[in-house]
């Protein structure tokens, strides 16, 4: 249903990224917070993977980040989040959770 | 005014002397008891096997992510590693927090010496290991891992060694190093280079003589034989799925608990959902078991008779048991969502398994594969029983 709507903005020449509802919101920050986690840390200080907070992003564009979290990053330990979270939903976790505190 | 001041501050502490005074009393050993991290609570869990309870709990520890445990020789002390770099020491008798210091900006690990006077950290940021008197967490040394053209190299899979020894791993670099800390005046340091592009954790088998790092970055793995440092690394399975498409891996892999039975070794593949069987006599393939997912920690009863994983996102909710004499899957159990760890009693009769988004910890028994107990816990991950204070490489 919700994939439609979506479908149908892009169609429609619709420049704003569909907003993933509350709950996938949720679960978006919690997939963050403990499956990025694992890599980048719980506070995203970094880890085995670079920090990812707002300051470590700044020079970043939003299309290498979202390549990067889409597609990951072949012969580095960044795997594919493809399967898991669409591209619209990437757009919304890098400006709503990357960018910011 | 100081009338006051006293009837308000001392009554209260010589209720609380009268009846922590009679709590201390009580005569106690702590080979039962554990302790269980509380990731995003920042605190840990102390707990009992026997009676399978939680005896207390201290917090103020700092980003418990990838947080780990090593104990004091005399299983009292915890000492607990937190990812940002904290160090902390807690008296499990006592329900406190002994001294916590912050050694560096991140660290993923460490472990305390044969002889239990040292404790050695594995840094991130800085780079390198550093280490500790275990009596007041005081610095000792500082041992930078500088590589190349003085780059600093991420530290993994530190494991004490017979012979008052530290090994471990650089991520960046592919080293491996040797500290010799026989002499703690005057330490030494053997470094093999070339091992292999990026070691991301490392086992000592049960006894200490084979040091075992995982690659990322290549095939196969690099094993040291610490009877014959001199003879170098070498490695092992170098042509394990060489040909193929590597799977993505949304969680890296432990290597920490080595499982052993008889002559055979169980180890997470890397990018493959395999469990594989090495032997440890000509250290070859014997055999790939298909599981679940990407294991994530692969673990022997200790009487070597089954072999449990878990597994990385997205098959964090099950568990899956091998038989450790036909050598396939017998069992898969679902204990929750988020399967982060797992630890067995000290003899094995039960396995403690962490659910971090239950928010619970789930007792069974290895045997019967009954669920024993449910116990609240927050956020739980790591397991560690102080039963490890015995065991070389833990
Ligand atoms: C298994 C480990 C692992 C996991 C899990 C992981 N990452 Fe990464 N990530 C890495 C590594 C390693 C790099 C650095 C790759 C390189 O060397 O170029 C990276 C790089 C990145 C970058 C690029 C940062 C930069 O400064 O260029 C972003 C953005 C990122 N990850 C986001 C995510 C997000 C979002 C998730 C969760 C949905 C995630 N990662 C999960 C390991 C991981």
């Amino acid at each position: 249903m919700r994939r439609r709507f979506l479908l149908l903005l892009v169609a429609a020449g619709g420049v704003a990224a569909g907003e993933p509802d509350p709950k996938r919101q949720q679960e978006l920050r919690s997939l963050l917070k403990n499956d990025c986690g694992a890599c980048h840390g719980l506070t995203r200080k970094g880890g085995l993977g670079p920090p990812l907070l707002p300051e470590s992003l700044s020079g970043k564009s939003d299309a290498m980040l979202l390549q990067t979290i889409q597609e990951g990053r072949p012969g580095t330990a960044m795997p594919p989040w493809k399967p898991f979270i669409d591209a619209d939903e990437t757009v919304w976790l890098i400006d709503n959770l990357l960018r910011k505190r | 005014m100081l009338n006051r001041l006293l009837k308000t501050s001392i009554l209260p502490l010589l209720i609380y002397w009268l009846l922590g005074g009679a709590c201390f009393a009580e005569l106690r050993g702590t080979g039962d008891l554990g302790v269980v991290i509380e990731r995003e609570r920042g605190s840990v869990l102390i707990i009992e096997t026997s009676t399978r309870s939680i005896l207390g709990r201290v917090g103020k520890l700092g980003d418990l992510s990838h947080a780990s445990v090593v104990f004091s020789r005399d299983q009292r002390y915890a000492y607990v590693f937190a990812r940002d770099g904290g160090l902390s020491k807690i008296d499990l008798l006592q329900n406190k927090l002994v001294r916590r210091i912050e050694q560096a900006g991140n660290s993923i690990g460490g472990a305390i010496s044969q002889d239990g006077r040292f404790i050695a950290v594995a840094n991130y940021q800085p780079g390198g290991v550093r280490i500790f008197t275990s009596e007041a967490l005081e610095l000792m040394a500082d041992i930078p891992a500088v590589y190349g053209d003085e780059q600093r190299s991420r530290v993994v899979g530190l494991v004490d060694a017979p012979g008052r020894q530290f090994v471990y791993s650089l991520f960046d670099a592919g080293e491996i190093w040797l500290l010799d800390m026989q002499d703690p005046s005057r330490i030494e340091i053997q470094k093999f280079t070339g091992i292999g592009r990026q070691p991301y954790d490392a086992l000592l088998t049960p006894g200490g003589r084979y040091y075992l790092a995982g690659l990322f970055g290549e095939t196969g793995l690099a094993l040291l034989d610490l009877w014959h440092p001199e003879a170098g690394v070498k490695r092992i399975l170098p042509d394990y799925g060489r040909h193929d498409e590597k799977l993505p891996v949304y969680k890296m892999p432990h290597l920490e608990g080595w499982a052993v039975a008889g002559n055979l070794a169980f180890v997470p593949a890397v990018g493959r959902h395999e469990v594989l069987v090495i032997d440890t006599r000509q250290w070859r393939l014997v055999k790939s078991i298909p599981v679940a997912g990407q294991p994530v920690f692969v673990m022997a009863r200790p009487d070597g008779r089954q072999i449990w994983v878990n597994f990385a996102f997205p098959d964090n909710q099950q568990v899956q048991v091998i038989d450790a004499e036909d050598l396939t899957v017998g069992r898969t159990l679902q204990p929750g969502k988020g399967v982060l760890h797992m630890e067995f009693t000290p003899r094995g009769e039960e396995v403690w398994i962490s659910v971090r988004d239950d928010n619970q910890i789930l007792v069974y028994d290895t045997r019967s594969f009954q669920e024993m107990a449910r116990l609240p816990a927050v956020t739980p991950s790591g397991i560690f029983f102080t039963a490890r204070a015995a065991k070389t490489g833990l």
